[in-house]
């Protein structure tokens, strides 16, 4: 196929996912402000939210403090945010719209109605109401969005690069997550069990549908090094980071074909690490360490499949 | 309903009283439903068009400024027999003109034999670079779209011929799906021949006419980009073809062969189906500053690496200044007499038509030669005086970049606007498709001036579309089908009663 196609639809995908992780954040977030005692101040609520989307510099240019409204509006609407959820959907629309012989009509149909739709949330207050609704409305869209492309779309190139997209971004997503919380929640280790980890804690596994995958599996107190493990290495937890190299390493050994690709052997790589690696171990040499190399290995493979694929630099 | 005026000919009424044979089926519908409905089945259309994404682009404007061409719900008919004439005619027209390309380029023998002045040659959509050039098949325009008009029961025009990148078929295809989504009960009624093999069709005369020896060509749609305004149509029909829509920037030319950038590297292209104007399609020969094109490509085609569709230089042949010599190219070239005729043409370069017509603006539509879209043109009777004294003068500046006709009553059609239902002045443009056959499908693009009194159809003066509807099989079997569907009709509902 076309390399620029792949490209759109790449990035539409991506986007999507970005959309809908950013969503994920700022809901639980909110969830949090909710309980009592939840944070010692308003920024030390609100300012994970910022540095989970890794824009807390562009942010400090434009805002003056880490209040509900303005991290809020930052986030969700700011349309000079590149990843906020606006400047996401606006932009899985663009490259869509590009594209749109390279996918099913219902793919672009549900892309172009989503993005119809996100004209009613437009001017809304979301620190007065309404947050809620529209997080679930973000989710509610990237699922339907990745139901129509597996549900009517042919197994060809084309799908392999949106999964792509969803997994690559997905992947990174989930270990910026984990890095903030863990990060920023270790400090209180020796309450660990207390009401507010408790909650600190289920909101993470919320904020990735994983609250009750926990529980299932746990059937025990939320610790945090359990839910690392879930968010790791559980290839059964949908949003994991081995769940999401399950995906990637096929989708590349088949785009590659017979060409040998070093985005090939550094998806392989990551996926060998978390497919053969062992909590106590990544514990031991730091989680922070673990997934800041995860979270470079993953930016690094972007830009090669993004090389090899997308740009075609013709010599 | 609103009384059409007496001096036009209306498609669906006679006159006051009589409907014409081909609407009775349609009128009695019509006439039991009520307009409300109608306007909710065309606000219905509107939300599915949008999902769709069947807009156009307004440049200039802000961010969404997306919009929809209007959508009318009441069709246009036609008969089979007034289908198979002006079929007729348009194959035998786009059949002279691409003769008239070939020779154009090569002997000029239409010149030499004084058919034609030599002053074309100087026309600015000649292409010297083509002189020579050998295309497959001497096809120069694959796609033709002849825009006619009618005025009376028997009187068809055409109004010019569109051979550079005729655009409106997906609108074709699209009302026809949303009319068969609308209104299923008047397919089961009429017996409406079908549009949809038109992709086919078009993909089948594009593989014929790849450079010979090649077994399985590749055929690519070149559009401008997401941008154009007819981006949603070059979309539509690669999609419908299955073809991949290329922009200049994934293609390259390399020893003589044009290539695109796919994911598992470079791939040979044979058929450039294009819809980017000649000016912007190679910026090594034409517009140097095109970013849409594609360098050297001009070189491989000029070398018979790739066809073009349309060929390069066929806007010398559509132009309005060469308009009115296709009656005689016909006759040149075919040996036979135009089944359709020109509109009356007064040409302003010469001094008896240019007097005339500077005394009767006032009734007259002046067009730019090498114009389009409608800007360039002034419709005297719907004109201010002071609108007509600025042309005077552009006019009397350069004459001979003007062309004149009378103000030909435009048939209309019945159309749903806020008032009820009125009648609106239509044209038609179907599209003629010339490959290893000379076809097109039974359908056009009907456009419709939703303005009262308005003579312009364009979509960028306010244009609406309307379905257009051939139908096949002779009256007398339809009528026929009629009387045997509502007997049926009435037999069912007396089932249903029973079963009650």
């Amino acid at each position: 196929m076309l390399s620029r196609t792949a490209d759109h639809l790449y990035w539409m995908a991506r986007s999507i996912e970005r959309a809908e992780n950013m969503a994920r954040v700022l809901d639980v977030t909110y969830n949090m402000s909710l309980v009592p005692n939840a944070a010692e101040s308003e920024a030390g609520l609100w300012l994970p939210a910022l540095e989970i989307s890794g824009n807390v510099e562009a942010y400090e240019r434009d805002y003056e403090e880490y209040s509900a409204t303005d991290v809020i509006h930052y986030l969700a609407m700011d349309m000079n945010n590149p990843s906020s959820i606006y400047s996401a959907l606006r932009s899985a629309r663009e490259n869509a719209r590009a594209v749109r012989v390279a996918m099913t009509s219902e793919t672009w149909e549900n892309i172009n109605t989503l993005w119809l739709e996100f004209g009613q949330f437009t001017g809304q207050d979301f620190t007065k109401s309404g947050l809620r609704e529209f997080c679930d409305w973000v989710k509610a869209r990237s699922h339907l969005f990745r139901g129509v492309c597996f549900g009517t779309m042919l197994r060809d190139d084309a799908f392999s690069f949106v999964r792509l997209g969803t997994f690559i971004e997905r992947a990174d997503n989930t270990a910026r997550l984990l890095d903030v919380k863990y990060h920023l929640l270790l400090p209180s280790q020796e309450e660990v069990g207390g009401a507010v980890d408790y909650y600190e804690w289920s909101a993470v596994l919320h904020s990735v549908s994983a609250f009750h995958a926990y529980q299932k599996i746990f059937s025990d107190t939320i610790v945090p090094w359990r839910v690392a493990e879930l968010l790791v290495l559980r290839c059964d937890m949908p949003r994991s980071l081995h769940a999401c190299f399950d995906e990637i390493t096929p989708i590349l050994e088949q785009l590659s074909g017979v060409r040998s690709s070093e985005s090939r052997r550094l998806a392989g790589e990551l996926h060998a690490k978390l497919h053969y690696g062992q909590m106590n171990d990544i514990f031991q040499n730091g989680l922070h360490e673990f997934l800041s190399v995860f979270i470079e290995s993953n930016n690094l493979l972007g830009s090669e499949i993004q090389r090899t694929f997308l740009n075609a630099a013709v010599n | 309903m609103q009384k059409s005026a007496p001096q036009f000919f209306d498609e669906m009424q006679l006159d006051d009283s009589a409907v014409r044979d081909i609407y009775s089926a349609y009128n009695s519908w019509l006439q039991n439903v009520p307009h409300q409905q109608l306007a909710t089945k065309r606000a219905e259309a509107e939300v599915l068009f949008r999902r769709v994404g069947i807009t156009f682009n307004v440049y200039g404007e802000e961010d969404g400024a997306e919009r929809l061409i209007p959508f009318d719900v009441i069709p246009r008919l036609l008969s089979a027999k007034e289908w198979a004439q002006l079929s007729a005619g348009a194959i035998q027209r786009v059949r002279a003109l691409n003769m008239f390309l070939h020779d154009i380029y090569h002997k000029q023998e239409i010149i030499k034999a004084g058919i034609v002045p030599a002053s074309i040659l100087a026309n600015s959509q000649y292409r010297p670079e083509m002189f020579g050039v050998d295309v497959p098949n001497q096809i120069y325009a694959h796609i033709a779209g002849i825009d006619l008009v009618r005025t009376s029961e028997s009187q068809f025009y055409v109004l010019e011929d569109n051979l550079r990148t005729p655009s409106g078929v997906s609108y074709m295809l699209e009302d026809r799906k949303m009319m068969m989504r609308l209104f299923p009960e008047l397919f089961r009624r009429y017996s409406i021949a079908p549009v949809e093999h038109y992709p086919q069709v078009l993909l089948n005369n594009l593989r014929a006419v790849a450079q010979s020896g090649v077994q399985d060509p590749t055929v690519v749609l070149l559009s401008p980009g997401a941008y154009n305004s007819a981006y949603f149509e070059h979309a539509f029909i690669a999609q419908q073809m299955g073809i991949e829509l290329v922009e200049g920037q994934d293609l390259f030319v390399r020893n003589n062969a044009v290539y695109m950038r796919t994911t598992q590297g470079p791939q040979r292209v044979d058929v450039i189906y294009r819809r980017i104007d000649d000016d912007y399609l190679d910026p090594l020969v034409f517009n140097a500053n095109s970013m849409l094109g594609v360098p050297g490509l001009l070189s491989v085609y000029r070398n018979g690496g790739v066809t073009l569709a349309n060929a390069v230089g066929t806007g010398v042949a559509d132009d309005k200044a060469t308009y009115i010599y296709v009656p005689a190219m016909i006759k040149f070239y075919l040996g036979e007499e135009p089944l359709l005729e020109n509109v009356p043409t007064f040409e302003l370069s010469k001094q008896d038509d240019l007097q005339y017509v500077l005394a009767h603006l006032n009734e007259l539509v002046v067009k730019e030669v090498q114009g389009s879209g409608g800007y360039g043109m002034l419709v005297g009777p719907a004109a201010s005086k002071k609108e007509i004294e600025e042309f005077r003068i552009r006019i009397l500046s350069r004459p001979s970049s003007y062309i004149a006709q009378p103000t030909l009553a435009l048939s209309t059609c019945p159309t749903l606007v806020e008032k009820g239902i009125a009648p609106r002045h239509v044209d038609l443009r179907p599209f003629v498709l010339s490959g290893k056959t000379v076809t097109l499908v039974p359908g056009a693009l009907c456009r419709v001036a939703l303005k009262e009194g308005s003579l312009v159809v364009n979509s960028s003066q306010g244009g609406g579309t309307k379905d257009t509807w051939v139908l096949e099989g002779e009256l007398e079997n339809l009528t026929q089908q009629v009387t045997e569907i509502k007997k049926t009709r009435a037999k069912n509902t007396t089932v249903e009663e029973q079963v009650c």
